[in-house]
């Protein structure tokens, strides 16, 4: 339940809501959430399509937010990723990291979203005014995981 | 030996298939040798050859080349992740 890989929308408050329910031990809840620009690359975007590994995906996502829990002294995550034709503005990626303390939850949410970024399988296809195209693969997202290392 | 191969994102679409079941020759037992058995078809096959940064996983899990490949294993090729 703390992974999901969907089509619908999610509501970042509802879902800070249900991952904090009945809890009384959380101080700090970082949160991250990806959007569709309208605009990547010097070109218009006007549709994103994600594509997944069904299964992998779930797995990659899940070994991930095991790393996280690991790595730092966290309570609580929940990471959505959605998936299908997304419109500019639409939400694509959210992380709610809940512990303690802040610092915590910021650096594991941070980790959690660079990894993701390198290491779940996820791909971009977005349609512009030229045509459809494949998003390549940045080397800042590989340089931004290596940090944690 | 029999193994179920996918595709992904853009080299599915360079290939025009999403997967396929393939019965794997005695001497191929690697990741590295299936690839090379695949590419080794020619034409559009050989983009897995080509593709220096491609992608694998065995059993869903991100592998090497050197990754040993048993009967009944899922492997599947992708360009590099770009989700987030």
């Amino acid at each position: 339940m703390s992974v999901s890989v969907q089509q619908a929308d999610f509501d970042i408050g509802a879902e800070i809501d249900a991952l904090l329910a009945g809890r009384t031990d959380v101080g700090a809840v970082a949160t991250f959430t990806g959007l569709v620009r309208d605009i990547n690359d010097g070109s218009g975007v006007h549709a994103m399509t994600l594509e997944h590994y069904p299964g992998m995906t779930e797995a990659a996502l899940e070994d991930i937010v095991t790393q996280a829990k690991s790595r730092w002294d966290i309570l609580a995550v929940r990471v959505i990723h959605r998936v299908g034709t997304l419109q500019p503005a639409d939400r694509i990626v959210l992380v709610i990291v809940a512990g303690s303390h802040r610092g915590e939850a910021f650096a594991a949410c941070e980790f959690i979203m660079d990894y993701l970024k390198t290491r779940a399988p996820f791909w971009k296809r977005e349609d512009t005014p030229a045509g459809s195209r494949w998003v390549d693969a940045r080397d800042s997202d590989d340089s931004a995981a290596a940090r944690w290392h | 030996m029999k193994i179920k191969v996918l595709y992904f994102a853009a080299l599915r679409e360079a290939l025009g298939s999403s997967g396929e079941t393939l019965e794997l020759p005695a001497d191929v037992t690697t990741l590295g040798g299936v690839r090379a058995l695949i590419a080794g078809r020619g034409g559009d096959w050989d983009r897995l050859a080509q593709m220096k940064n491609l992608r694998a996983a065995v059993n869903q899990r991100m592998a090497e080349p050197d990754a040993a490949i048993a009967d009944g294993d899922e492997v599947a090729f992708f360009p590099p992740v770009t989700g987030g």
